[in-house]
């Protein structure tokens, strides 16, 4: 049978650039076509910016890969027009339940709030997520949008310049140079980019490995996510068994440190695993096995001149959480609108020094998240031991233990606390909405709030006036006037009013607040706008 | 009586248990043990109200109230 991860997705096709007795300058080329790269372009081809991707192979990623995806990153997916395929496909997960030794410990309901379009996770294997992206940058091309996938373009040498980059890339048909104006590195945790540019990526090493399978079986099981701590069929481990479509199950085994990585990944040691977890008598069939060491670490800027690094060449962390690929697609939501404001002349290019700040926090958060779950489920002492299982047998008895459980913490949208972007809060207002933070979805009767912040700069009233839209030098700001009697479930007033009886919110195009107050305010608002594109 | 909180109540439960952690940091077991009883004997003196003290033992001891 061919998988979709089988089939070449993006051929090789000759471009004129190889042709050219000059290399060709683009604006901005994009390294690799994993989940980052293509939301990347997606992003900046929308907003008209001419963008190449290259990728040194031609297919979507082969096995699940990262499996998880957060209500934020399909949020994103909305804006880039990608994100209905990828819920229609994917499977809706609300409850887990957590296991100690043979018996289970608690069940927990993950979002019991509503009002959100989108639901908290989806599981999804990561070749349908990049697939339903690749169909995406189809359509943009169909209508004449500047976006190209160059596949089995493989970029062997960087030149970097003050105003471009210059790459040599190897092809079938052998080399070309090609130059671009500015570079995304998204080419995955070993960059060959980061690589060839000599450029750190320095962190935690824990010494643990993983048996990643995906197996294929008719289980009558519910979708939930089932997280066991010391089970009798992986003595002092971990593992975990997660549902995505097509009948597929992600389990994770954890192996410890001191084995033999590939002797590990032969299917005559595999299988009897998988029977002793699953039963003597379930047939499965096994779809993909890979043995995964993993590191907690972040280059120390995302920024280098004209190369930008998003994704995992940036940082990477434990595959506890589905931290990985959600953190990178928001990375390319931070930085795709300052890019276009930059080559518009419109912001100046210490704006992008602020991507790197930014989304370095939130690797930052990611990295503590990632390495207190890996503490937790591979205990580094005796003593960290007994208080892990001291926690697991008292969680079994008393809610009380149980936040203190950690089978990894999900992604959730870092608040940029303290970004120079953003202005001193002005409303006595709910925390989740003060300045930094990621917007809150909400419903608006039919509809919700936030495909109406898409991609521009927002001046949000909510029973407050303001001019229908305000320009400081360049950059517009267009009025989204809404009431708290827009949402009879009280929602929009939860999330974004609390106590205050009107708010001005000013939303940046990444759907992220740059500042708020209880009413409109010319000079405050337009200052807001000068600090939110780097020039105060 | 006052009641024994078994219901979460940490500000931070990942902060805590990391601080935890961080305190017992290349300690030897013996060492790691005498720090848990001091930690016990300090927390028990906040508390100080017997009645709460008597149902802490009993939850430690998994039997619930």
């Amino acid at each position: 049978m061919n998988k979709i991860f089988e089939v070449p997705l993006y051929a090789y096709e000759r471009s004129p650039d190889q042709d050219a007795a000059i290399a060709i300058r683009h604006k901005v080329i994009v390294v690799g076509a994993g989940p980052v790269g293509l939301v990347t372009a997606i992003d900046l081809a929308q907003q008209g910016v001419p963008v190449v991707v290259l990728d040194d192979n031609d297919k979507v990623s082969f096995g699940s890969r990262a499996i998880c995806f957060s209500q934020r990153t399909l949020d994103i997916a909305d804006r880039l027009g990608a994100g209905s395929p990828m819920v229609d496909k994917g499977v809706q997960w609300n409850v887990g339940k957590v296991y100690f030794d043979n018996r289970q410990v608690y069940e927990f309901n993950l979002q019991p709030d509503t009002g959100f379009a989108n639901p908290a996770f989806i599981n999804l294997q990561q070749y349908y997520f990049e697939n339903a992206l690749v169909d995406r940058v189809r359509q943009l091309q169909a209508s004449g949008a500047p976006i190209e996938i160059r596949g089995r373009n493989k970029v062997e040498a960087i030149g970097t310049h003050d105003t471009h980059v210059v790459l040599e890339v190897e092809t079938p048909e052998g080399p070309y140079n090609v130059e671009a104006e500015w570079l995304i590195a998204c080419d995955g945790a070993s960059s060959p980019t980061r690589r060839m540019l000599g450029l750190d990526f320095d962190g935690r090493v824990f010494e643990d490995n993983f048996l990643i399978a995906d197996v294929v079986m008719e289980a009558d099981l519910p979708t939930e996510r089932w997280f066991w701590f010391d089970p009798p069929f992986n003595r002092g481990q971990s593992a975990l068994l997660h549902k995505q479509p097509d009948n597929v199950w992600r389990i994770d085994l954890q192996l410890g440190w001191d084995i033999d990585k590939e002797r590990e990944k032969r299917p005559e040691n595999v299988i009897p695993r998988l029977k002793a977890m699953l039963g003597e008598d379930v047939d499965f069939d096994l779809e993909w096995v890979s043995v995964y060491t993993f590191q907690c670490r972040r280059m120390e800027r995302f920024r280098h001149g004209r190369v930008l690094f998003a994704g995992d060449s940036a940082h990477q962390v434990s595959p506890f959480g589905a931290l990985g690929a959600n953190t990178g697609i928001q990375d390319a939501d931070n930085l795709c609108w300052k890019l276009k404001l930059v080559l518009d002349r419109k912001a100046p290019e210490l704006l992008l020094d602020s991507y790197s700040r930014e989304r370095v926090q939130a690797a930052d958060e990611n990295i503590t998240k990632s390495s207190r779950s890996t503490d937790f489920i591979t205990p580094k002492s005796q003593m960290s031991r007994l208080l892990r299982d001291a926690v697991l047998d008292l969680s079994e008895h008393f809610e009380f233990a149980r936040p203190l459980v950690n089978s990894g913490r999900l992604s959730t949208p870092c608040a940029y606390q303290g970004s120079s972007l953003s202005s001193a809060d002005a409303l006595d207002g709910p925390d989740i909405t003060r300045p930094g933070s990621a917007c809150p979805d909400a419903p608006l009767g039919d509809e919700f709030l936030l495909p109406k912040l898409a991609g521009k700069f927002t001046l949000l009233t909510i029973d407050a006036d303001a001019p229908e839209r305000i320009e400081e030098d360049g950059v517009e700001a267009t009025r989204l006037a809404l009431s708290v009697k827009d949402d009879l479930t009280l929602e929009l007033k939860r999330r974004y009013l609390g106590d205050a009886a009107s708010a001005v919110y000013l939303i940046r195009p990444d759907q992220h607040v740059a500042a708020r107050r209880d009413s409109y305010e010319e000079n405050a608002f337009r200052q807001a706008i000068r600090r939110a594109t780097g020039k105060e | 009586m006052t009641d024994l909180i078994l219901t979460p109540n940490l500000d931070n439960a990942d902060d805590f248990y990391a601080g935890l952690l961080a305190a017992h940091d290349g300690l030897d077991k013996s060492a790691s043990d005498a720090l848990n009883a001091r930690l016990v004997l300090v927390l028990a003196n906040h508390i100080g109200d017997s009645d709460v003290l008597n149902q802490a033992v009993e939850a430690a001891a998994l039997r619930e109230t």
